[in-house]
């Protein structure tokens, strides 16, 4: 079995204090490593906190060598992949919500958020720059892609990335729960979850997800990791409201056995959607 | 949604989680292990005292009674039990004499006025006890009331942090109920008790459980006036509502602060109160 440890972190952060959730990263990677994961991914701004504000230019980092807390992360990345979340600032001082995936002590991709939202509670297209590349990216398990929170709440990035080769989905998120009735799980829960499933059943691929937990100020945080596999069903499940370290093996053979099943892959028309994509945008209808 | 059909049934386990996670950790970023209550015999004090015992460990929280002379009896009675019950310290501190040494000044002064000085009073005895037990105040008014502006602005709505704001009253009696208020409390009319004979729903004009199903219609659901009508609400009550939750929302917010510079709190100069922790 082509088997594939991925070590799903669902953590707390302290609001601006990068060098606290730094230790923090460092500590849950040695936690990881002794579980033998291969891969560890933290939630969206890991390193920062959600609700930053007017504290998003101040903890801007360069993904460089050169920045001490990236230093830092790369050197650990010697030992097992990365998969974590911060502010990047580019050369002409925009800022980022954005995912760095590390491996063998090398920068492996960036993902910048391509979807701010800017609505109920949230204000990120207020603070954050619109990332505007979708790319699948080659580690030493297989072809991944990367996306961060409201980015599969558009089923555009999801589905470039399948097409661009990602046969296992790492989607991070800081998710406020919300959604407050008679169920177990908060609607904000439920609606993820869904999704996730979703789109593992339609891609035949690998989906990871975790999010963040704790409080920040009036808005919680729910955790809730799930991996799901190429047919759909769920691989294992973090609790909610709590912090953990879930483990999803992933068994990458399930992707030739349910594409043999199931051939979406094989038999997508991606000419005809160039086609009639571009016939509707010609349109003016989106 | 047809009215008749509007549920506003909790999942009180998953509520208990989220509210004492959120008091433990908020108390605790602000660098305090305490949390203090005014707790009136009412259910909605009742609850944040429980929920404050579960969150800091019942000798992390302190009761804070405060009668007044007209209050109804059986409401420090019931206060002593939900003390009693959550197993938390407690103070009794009557308010009367600082209460009548203004009002005796103000002979003016209507059942309103003299209602806001009440709960006024209660807060600086609260902030009072929050220095000398070192405990945070922890804030025990619903949703309902502060939608509908049925609060004294820096009596008690005064807090510190405050775990039931988002919860209908007749979503907070489910989560009583789920914890532990004593049943007493639990079974008695709804009243500020500022004044003899006083209840929410006498002076508000309609029942919380009509109010509740139209509020949560209106903001959470986000139903239009004339969707709130179709949906079986007497158009007068959504208007008085609406109009209510309108004329009451200086309540909810800070003071605005006029803008002369180029960063003004408020405006631009934005961080959370957990800044840095």
């Amino acid at each position: 079995m082509a088997g594939l440890r991925v070590a799903l972190v669902q953590m707390d952060t302290r609001l601006g204090d990068l060098q606290a959730n730094l230790e923090r990263h460092l500590e849950t990677i040695q936690e990881a490593r002794k579980q033998d994961a291969d891969l560890v991914v933290f939630p969206e701004l890991s390193l920062t906190g959600y609700l930053l504000q007017d504290l998003t230019p101040t903890l801007a980092l360069r993904p460089l060598p050169s920045e001490p807390v990236f230093a830092a992360l790369l050197k650990a990345s010697r030992q097992v992949d990365l998969l974590f979340g911060f502010v990047e600032v580019d050369s002409r001082h925009r800022f980022y919500n954005c995912a760095a995936y590390l491996s063998q002590g090398e920068l492996t991709h960036l993902h910048r958020k391509v979807y701010l939202p800017t609505y109920g509670l949230f204000d990120e297209g207020r603070f954050f720059a619109w990332g505007d590349q979708v790319r699948a990216f080659d580690t030493r398990f297989g072809r991944f892609g990367a996306l961060i929170c409201e980015d599969f709440w558009h089923a555009a990035p999801p589905y470039l990335l399948w097409l661009d080769g990602a046969d296992v989905l790492l989607f991070i998120s800081a998710s406020p729960g919300r959604g407050l009735n008679r169920e177990p799980a908060l609607e904000s829960t439920r609606w993820v979850e869904r999704i996730n499933q979703a789109y593992a059943s339609l891609f035949t691929a690998f989906v990871c997800s975790t999010g963040r937990v704790g409080y920040e100020d009036g808005l919680n945080f729910w955790g809730g990791a799930t991996a799901h596999d190429p047919d759909g069903e769920l691989i294992c499940k973090g609790p909610y409201h709590e912090p953990a370290l879930v483990l999803a093996e992933l068994d990458l053979d399930q992707l030739r056995r349910s594409r043999a099943r199931l051939p979406v892959l094989r038999d997508e028309r991606t000419a005809l959607v160039q086609r009639e994509l571009t016939r509707i945008l010609n349109a003016g209808r989106a | 949604m047809d009215s008749a059909q509007i549920s506003l049934d909790i999942n009180t386990q998953l509520a208990r989680q989220i509210l004492t996670g959120f008091i433990r950790q908020e108390v605790r970023r602000a660098g305090f292990e305490r949390g203090v209550v005014g707790v009136s015999g009412g259910v909605d004090s009742a609850l944040t005292c429980f929920l404050a015992a579960e969150a800091l460990g019942p000798q992390n929280v302190l009761a804070v009674l405060m009668p007044y002379r007209s209050s109804a009896p059986d409401s420090e009675q019931h206060a002593l039990q939900v003390v009693q019950k959550a197993g938390v310290r407690h103070v009794l501190l009557p308010i009367t004499a600082m209460v009548d040494g203004l009002l005796g000044q103000l002979p003016q002064a209507d059942r309103i006025r003299a209602g806001n000085v009440m709960a006024r009073c209660r807060m600086i005895v609260l902030y009072d006890q929050s220095a000398e037990f070192q405990g945070l105040v922890i804030g025990t008014g619903n949703k309902t009331e502060i939608l509908l502006g049925y609060t004294t602005q820096y009596g008690d709505a005064a807090c510190a942090l405050n775990p039931v704001g988002d919860l209908y009253k007749t979503q907070l009696r489910q989560l009583a109920a789920a914890v532990g208020v004593p049943q007493a409390v639990l079974d008695k009319a709804p009243s500020a008790d500022l004044w003899a004979g006083q209840t929410d729903e006498g002076e508000l004009g309609f029942t919380y459980a009509e109010v509740d199903r139209l509020l949560y219609l209106m903001v959470d659901e986000r139903y239009s006036p004339e969707d709130c009508v179709r949906a079986g609400f007497k158009r007068e009550f959504v208007q008085a509502v609406l109009e209510r939750v309108r004329k009451q929302h200086f309540k909810r917010v800070m003071p605005p602060i006029a803008k002369l510079s180029n960063r003004t709190v408020g405006y631009d100069f934005l961080y959370l109160r957990d800044w840095g922790t």
